[in-house]
């Protein structure tokens, strides 16, 4: 067989082989429902129910998808420039671990100041930990995928060696845990009485921001260049190396802006068990979108509501809520085939 | 030369037909090989040739058609099929690993997968006899990647020989070859024209077909337009079927060359990889002429082009451009500086695929006004530049807005020259300008670098195509191993006497040094 | 010096060894993916169905070999779905690679939450023992080291034998060189390009899968979750390290693994008490990373690894 490009992939290609790889996966979900000993329709519905069915559902979705907001943005913006950053945990980690630094009474100033410091604290902190990999990449073509991929397993190292250690709540009764946040510290909830707090705002705006940033700036321009074609940026004159080192400050800026406002916003103080993956999980929220900043925050909330949907699911029925690991990962698979063939036609010889 | 009734047909293709979408690059074309015949297939680039071929060894499926070798039916779409019923291809991308030596590619798929302990020492012996039989002298042991383009095309022949083909397909073999390269090329050939190959040599120049074949038959867009006996024909009648008129020769009024623009002296580069570097060069750019740079592929054009286009800097010596010298040396200084480029591979360099023709236009300017300020786009006024630009020069596509991918080369390059030529510049780098090129493009192209000259641009014309040098250059050179030649004024060499430059004779001896 | 003391100890020695053989089995399949142009980020996830295939099938009540050849298989379905995707598809391998690991490891804890729902402690298998060769295992250190192992450690190393080979001494191997290389010199030979590289990452990934198996049936006698723990990210860094040839990825993997016992015992002595025994576990991350940041200065990376062919188009 081979590939032949189309240029013109017409309607019922580009929309129905997306559909259709959803209908896979939808398909799936059904199957490992049946081998779990459920019925399957029972289990789609708890999974809708349990993300959508009510106002706690739908605020613990939104919740759950903030940081995959941030850690979706964080992927989308490298991969664009083919800055394969799949370290969004590990910086994460230095995002929260920064707020936690500094906003657990270092710094005693008004909620006006400190959330704008901490906020640039986080941005700073996960930026530099991909500085590191990106400059090894561009310096002596080190491949950054197992760099960034090695370095999540020695952060949370590190984070665990501080909240034993230096960080160590005196009242956190053992466990590993950071002191709490002083309130100047905390981000307000967005409505009163209702358990959503501004981080979710903020991931909006950023989303907006890099959308904007990729469609109206020549620094967009540029690493869409060099992501698509470096040779050709290289002679254009587009200074290549710069470009994609600021592309790994921006994308480890906003996996660090994920653990802040999991910190900041939701937990209030740092533990090892802060994010289930969300840098991992930023990759199939990226890809879903197809990288584009905009359906990040779309992609985010399906993703999330799978999650949320799932867990609750999983109480109700006697299906693991793996199922939902399963489902993305098929999506991720299934998503990015039925996108190649809007693009190529398959034929014999 | 067997008469044509007598000869048995080794291969015969049947009303073979390929459709790429909407383009039907093969339409129903039949023909007969014979036995120790040489065929040539002549044509434009774009008309059909290399796919015909493709299809004859397996690459593609045809949608329509048939072949037959030696009276049985070729399996579709199997190279293995191919090279089992006797049929070698020597493809015009040489098809060799780097990584192993010359005798493991030669080697590679002639035998059964999970015997282990390959036949070296008998494979060894069969090479050296072929090399001595057809005089394709090569060093088995030697890695394919430090191999000569010369040396990688005798082992591409001794590939389809070590196989006994019966039928050998060479697609355009002389592109890469020196005019002596060439004879002994054709020297070889007839030698297995002597034991009773057959042959079919696919080109576009005409002196070399006349060369070498018994047979010509001419391609145009995609049909067989006409089958002559090559002692029955001439250069003239062939031009004619092949372009399906008179080729117009561009019009080259005389030079008015006037102060240098460009500078270099005794320049060296480091070499990259395998690539040759520059050897204390010394090259004078004047304003109103072309210069036109002939040789071989790979004995350094590649490294005067990157070093004019500011993807490389000298090492040593010195660089002037209009009677400054240069510090920071990088593409976008060589733009500020006035030098327009038009890269030699035109998918991969010159445009970003995906990107559309506007991203594309701007490609070497975005970060200048008017189509950006501060950082900010101003699409609006990329879309109307870009509208000029296809207006201004021709390029035939939907829309600003549309992928470039999608465009033919010829109207990518003219994008790509109207890029160049918009931002005015005083030094134009052209490196194969009209390669893969159709007539009308080529001719097309020619003009506009001859009006820039006109105007007061000095422009470097690198090609391999003698023809072109000779036709549009005022002023030759020619390189060798990363040396310059002196300068010869249009008219003053035979390309006779050129080819014996471009195989290294008369360079001064104490440059060897070096 | 306490350090002394360990680099002298048997026991060293031999752990080195023991936590090597995983590595060598992983290393391996990666090396013979990625020589045939094709970077399988699906290791890590391999490694977990390998793990928990080979665990569960002896659970149930298969012998050891069966298990490790259910873990093989396991190892190539998932193969199989990476190579679909990947050479006749030409899908970046970086997001095949890497939705593979995430759908691999999903569905093996997906699976053990499935057979077994009530349990809270993972059960133990009666795993591969010590078999010890009479008379070498008899010679100091490199005795315990090397022939007081598993079966499976001893599989390890024929399997490196057998990969070397097959790469330098058969048709076949000079046909993997070549496909990761020059896909065209393949094609031109009239060998399937698709098929030897779909080969290479059906069989590469059973043997990632073994790696996997290792952990359950000839170290910890059990499966739990994040057992894999990285180690499938290690073994792309050996292959680098060992520039792409068996010999020395085994020689990489046995340093490797020789720094990671000696970080263990390190743990133990005096100079453990004053440092915490985080910085002891990031190490084998951080050498992994330093072994990258070494070669890269020399690597012979398979010029065609990473780029799809498509027939006909050159």
């Amino acid at each position: 067989m081979r590939l032949e490009p189309m240029a013109d992939a017409g309607l019922r290609r580009t929309l129905g082989l997306p559909l259709l790889a959803l209908a896979g996966t939808l398909a799936i979900a059904m199957a490992l429902s049946v081998v779990a000993g459920a019925n399957p329709l029972a289990v789609l519905g708890l999974i809708v129910k349990g993300s959508v069915g009510s106002k706690f559902a739908l605020l613990e979705t939104l919740n759950r998808a903030t940081p995959l907001i941030f850690t979706g943005l964080a992927v989308a913006v490298a991969f664009r420039a083919r800055l394969w950053n799949i370290g969004a945990e590990a910086q994460l980690y230095m995002g929260a671990l920064l707020t936690v630094v500094l906003g657990t009474g270092m710094l005693p100033l008004p909620s006006a100041l400190l959330i704008p410091v901490l906020f640039a604290a986080a941005i700073v902190g996960g930026a530099l930990l991909l500085l590191g990999p990106a400059w090894l990449k561009v310096r002596l073509g080190v491949d950054e995928v197992v760099t960034t991929l090695l370095l999540n397993f020695v952060m949370i190292l590190f984070v665990s060696l501080l909240l034993e250690g230096p960080m160590k709540d005196p009242m956190g009764m053992g466990w590993p845990k950071s002191e709490r946040l002083i309130a100047e510290a905390r981000l307000p909830r967005i409505v009163d009485g209702l358990r959503l707090h501004w981080g979710f705002g903020l991931a909006l705006i950023c989303a907006v921001l890099v959308w904007v940033m990729q469609t109206r700036t020549t620094l967009g321009y540029e690493i869409r260049a060099v992501g698509l074609n470096r040779r050709a940026a290289a002679f254009a004159g587009i200074p290549v190396t710069a470009v994609v080192i600021k592309t790994a400050l921006i994308s480890g800026g906003l996996a660090g802006l994920a653990g802040f406002s999991e910190v900041a916003g939701l937990k209030g103080s740092l533990t090892l068990d802060l994010s289930p993956g969300f840098g991992y999980t930023g990759i199939i929220v990226a890809m879903l979108a197809l990288l584009n900043p905009l359906g990040v925050v779309v992609s985010a909330l399906f993703v999330a509501g799978v999650f949320v949907g799932a867990d609750s699911m999983s109480r109700a029925a006697d299906v693991p809520t793996y199922i939902a690991d399963i489902l993305l990962a098929s999506a991720l698979l299934l998503m990015v085939l039925a996108i190649m063939l809007t693009r190529f036609r398959v034929v014999r010889g | 030369m067997p008469d044509k009734g007598e000869a048995r047909a080794v291969l015969r293709l049947h009303a073979i037909t390929k459709r790429f979408g909407a383009l039907t690059a093969n339409d129903a074309i039949t023909f007969d090989l014979h036995e120790g015949e040489v065929i040539a297939l002549l044509g434009e680039n774009g008309a059909g040739k290399t796919t015909l071929m493709n299809i004859l060894f397996g690459h593609y499926t045809a949608d329509a058609g048939e072949i037959e070798v030696f009276d049985r039916t070729l399996p579709a779409g199997n190279p293995r099929a191919a090279l089992e019923a006797g049929v070698g291809m020597v493809h015009q991308h040489f098809t060799l690993a780097d990584n192993l030596s010359v005798l493991e590619n030669i080697i590679l798929g002639t035998e059964p997968l999970w015997r282990p302990g390959t036949g070296r020492a008998a494979a060894q012996a069969r090479i050296e006899q072929l090399s001595r039989d057809f005089g394709l002298v090569v060093h088995p042991d030697a890695k394919a990647g430090s191999l000569s383009v010369g040396e990688r095309q005798r082992v591409e022949i001794l590939k389809a020989l070590y196989r006994d083909a019966r039928v050998l397909i060479l697609d355009e073999p002389t592109a890469v070859l020196t005019p002596q390269e060439t004879d002994d090329l054709f020297a070889t050939l007839r030698k297995a024209v002597a034991r009773g190959l057959s042959i079919i040599f696919i080109s576009h120049k005409m002196h070399e077909v006349l060369a070498i074949s018994s047979r010509v038959l001419v391609l145009r867009h995609g049909r067989l337009v006409g089958e002559v006996a090559t002692a029955d024909t001439d250069r003239h009648q062939l031009a004619h079927m092949m372009v399906g008129s008179e080729i117009a020769a561009p019009e080259v009024g005389g030079a008015v060359p006037s102060e240098i623009l460009l500078r270099l002296r005794d320049v060296s580069t480091v070499p990259v990889g395998n690539a040759v570097g520059l050897r204390a060069l010394s090259l004078d750019l004047r304003a109103g002429q072309i210069i036109g740079l002939a040789g071989v592929s790979g004995n350094g054009q590649a490294a005067l082009a990157d070093l004019l286009a500011g993807e490389a800097v000298p090492a040593s010596g010195e660089m002037e451009i209009s009677g400054r010298g240069v510090d920071l040396w990088t593409p976008r200084a060589a733009l500020e500086a006035g030098i327009g480029r038009i890269p030699e591979d035109r998918h991969r360099t010159g445009t970003v695929a995906d990107f559309t023709l506007a991203e594309n236009a701007i490609l070497e300017a975005y970060e200048k006004e008017p189509f950006s300020r501060r950082g900010w786009f101003d699409w609006k006024a990329v879309d109307r530049y870009t509208r000029s630009i296809i207006k201004r020069y021709d390029v035939r596509c939907p829309g600003p807005d549309t992928r470039i991918r999608l465009l033919s080369g010829g109207n990518m390059q003219k994008l790509i020259l109207g890029r160049a030529l918009e931002a005015d510049p005083k030094i134009i780098l052209a490196v194969q300008p009209v390669r893969g090129l159709d007539l009308g493009a080529v001719t097309y192209v020619q003009n506009r670098l001859i009006e820039a000259r006109d105007a007061g641009a000095a422009v470097l014309l690198i090609s391999e195509d003698l023809d072109e040098i000779l036709t549009l250059a005022d002023v030759v050179h020619v390189m060798s191993e990363g040396r310059l030649s002196p300068a010869f004024a249009r008219g003053t060499k035979t390309p006779a006497e050129l080819g014996a430059w471009m195989a290294g004779q008369g360079f001064a001896e104490d440059s060897h040094a070096a | 010096m306490e350090i002394l003391d360990i680099l002298i100890s048997a026991s060293f020695w031999a752990a080195a060894v023991r936590i090597a053989s995983p590595l060598i089995f992983a290393t391996l399949g990666e090396l013979i993916c990625e020589r045939a142009g094709v970077l399988n980020l699906g290791i890590e996830g391999i490694m977990v169905v390998g793990a928990f295939a080979g665990w569960m099938a002896v659970y149930s009540g298969t012998d050891l070999w069966t298990g490790v050849a259910v873990a093989m298989g396991a190892g190539m379905l998932f193969g199989l779905l990476h190579a679909i995707l990947s050479v006749p598809f030409g899908l970046s391998q970086h997001v095949v690679g890497l939705g593979i690991t995430l759908l691999a490891t999903a569905a093996t804890y997906f699976a053990y939450r499935v057979s077994l729902p009530e349990v809270t402690n993972p059960p133990r298998i009666e795993a591969f023992k010590e078999l010890p060769i009479p008379v070498l295992s008899d010679i100091p250190i490199v005795g315990p080291a090397l022939f007081a192992q598993t079966p499976l450690t001893y599989l390890a190393f024929a399997a490196a034998a057998v990969v070397a080979f097959v790469l330098y001494r058969t048709p076949l191997g000079l046909a993997l060189r070549a496909v990761g290389e020059n896909p065209q010199s393949v094609e031109a030979q009239g060998l399937s390009v698709t098929g030897l590289r779909m080969g290479a990452v059906i069989v590469g990934s059973g043997f990632m899968a073994v790696g996997g198996a290792f952990l359950t049936m000839s170290a910890f006698n059990s499966f739990f979750f994040e057992m894999v723990n990285g180690r499938g990210w290690i073994c792309i860094a050996l292959v680098v390290f060992g520039a792409w040839k068996p010999g020395k990825a085994v020689l990489g993997a046995l340093l490797f693994a020789a720094f990671d016992a000696l970080q263990i015992r390190l743990q133990q002595t005096s100079l453990g008490a004053d440092i915490p025994y985080q910085i002891f576990l990031m190490m084998p991350y951080l050498l992994s990373i330093l072994a990258l940041v070494v070669m890269s200065r020399r690597a012979e990376v398979p010029a065609a690894l990473m780029v799809p062919f498509n027939r006909g188009e050159r």
